[in-house]
């Protein structure tokens, strides 16, 4: 525990790499900032900061009702400082990082249940060879999504955010420095499943996938319009149980466009493959267009 | 629940920049459309400023209704959802307020003046 800045106040996230079996535990502490359990770290940035500007530093002179009979000290600090500057400059760190390597990062969100792992899994087997893919897996708990895509042959890293219902830049950051990924390569980030807080929550990639699937409501990107606003592209999974279901493709594309006006749709089914190719044509224009 | 870290944060903002001094009031900018409910983070407010030097100060936060502009009519209009489209059918609005999230200002005061008895 860290006394100084109060480690133990945060959350604990540990961040698993598949191939090497080595793990990190990660705490993050009140104060924004992350480490290694066990660590020693320098305080040194945590120092006064001469940009806050202190302003209407005055002495009142007014009778208290309360505990003190003489006037003290108050004073105002105006800081106008967004509640995300802390994940969003690290996420813009993390893109500078992944755009000076000519790698593509994408952020796959949707609800638990969607086939985010097996549509990687179809994803990285039908590309071998031919797309270099690694994964940051994100979960509350266990590496089992991680192995399900270190198996499907591609380089994974699990992070747990034990607590954390999303992933964070910071969390990224190490993740990255653990995947050392190649250039010319594809990061997945699969995202904890969840519509809501993922939404807010910047890593650094080039664009979000939204994945739905059609077992759930089609009005779901009305219901989280901030996801499906944020996300390029939607990718409406588990095609292949349409004829079993009353899910309206028409409806459901509607509903995301009223929400996302510009976002592309592509159908697939990760199981039979059907619309997988459309899915690896949109992958590589993003590649080319990272690379330019 | 993401306002839990939303409030952590809010917490290390501040508590940062007082460097130590006791805050005893902190204003807060939240947007209809941010995706971050007031009422959550003043839940959770309080228990996560315990024992920080935020402990005990005000929370004072100001709700902003979302505004946008039509790009294609011009029109400035109340959006309620994020969603909301333009009078004249278009859907390619300019968000001109509503998605704010930030601490806008704190008061603090300094011990090291005050005096003890009570009145």
């Amino acid at each position: 525990m860290c006394t100084d800045c109060g480690c133990s106040d945060g959350s604990k996230a540990t961040i698993t790499n598949l191939k090497t079996g080595k793990v990190h535990e990660v705490w993050r502490s009140i104060v924004g900032h992350l480490h290694d359990a066990g660590h020693i770290h320098d305080h040194s940035r945590d120092q006064n900061h001469s940009h806050a500007h202190n302003h209407d530093h005055h002495h009142h002179d007014h009778d208290h009702t309360h505990d003190h009979d003489h006037g003290h000290v108050h004073g105002r600090v105006d800081l106008q400082q967004s509640l995300l500057q802390k994940n969003d400059a690290l996420a813009a760190r993390n893109r500078a990082w992944l755009a000076g390597r000519e790698v593509l990062m994408l952020n796959l969100v949707s609800s638990p249940g969607s086939g985010k792992t097996s549509l990687l899994e179809r994803t990285i087997r039908d590309l071998n060879g031919k797309l270099p893919i690694a994964v940051i897996e994100g979960d509350q708990a266990t590496a089992n999504d991680g192995e399900r895509i270190a198996a499907a042959g591609a380089q994974a890293i699990q992070v747990n955010t034990g607590t954390g219902c999303h992933l964070e830049a910071d969390m990224i950051e190490r993740a990255l420095g653990e995947l050392k990924p190649k250039p010319g390569s594809v990061v997945m980030v699969e995202n904890v499943g969840n519509l809501v807080c993922p939404a807010l929550f910047d890593l650094g990639e080039k664009a979000k996938v939204a994945i739905l699937s059609v077992t759930e409501g089609e009005d779901k990107p009305i219901k989280y319009p901030h996801m499906f606003r944020a996300s390029s592209l939607l990718l409406l999974n588990k095609t292949d149980l349409l004829p079993h279901l009353d899910f309206d493709v028409d409806k459901a594309t509607a509903y995301a466009r009223q929400v996302n006006p510009s976002v592309e749709i592509i159908q697939v089914s990760a199981k039979t493959g059907a619309g997988m190719t459309d899915w690896y044509a949109w992958l590589s224009r993003q590649l080319t267009l990272v690379s330019l | 629940m993401h306002e839990l870290g939303i409030t952590r944060n809010i917490v290390a903002i501040v508590a940062e920049h007082a460097a130590g001094r006791r805050v005893t009031r902190v204003a807060l900018d939240v947007g209809r459309l941010s995706g971050v409910m007031s009422e959550a983070i003043r839940f959770s407010f309080d228990v996560v400023a315990q024992g920080t030097c935020l402990e005990g100060a005000r929370l004072d936060i100001r709700d902003i209704e979302g505004l946008g502009r039509c790009r294609i009519c011009a029109t400035q209009f109340a959006t309620p959802a994020l969603y909301t489209p333009c009078a004249c059918g278009c859907r390619d609005i300019e968000r001109i307020a509503g998605e704010e999230l930030k601490v806008r200002e704190f008061e603090f005061e300094t011990s090291e003046h005050r005096a003890s008895a009570s009145a």
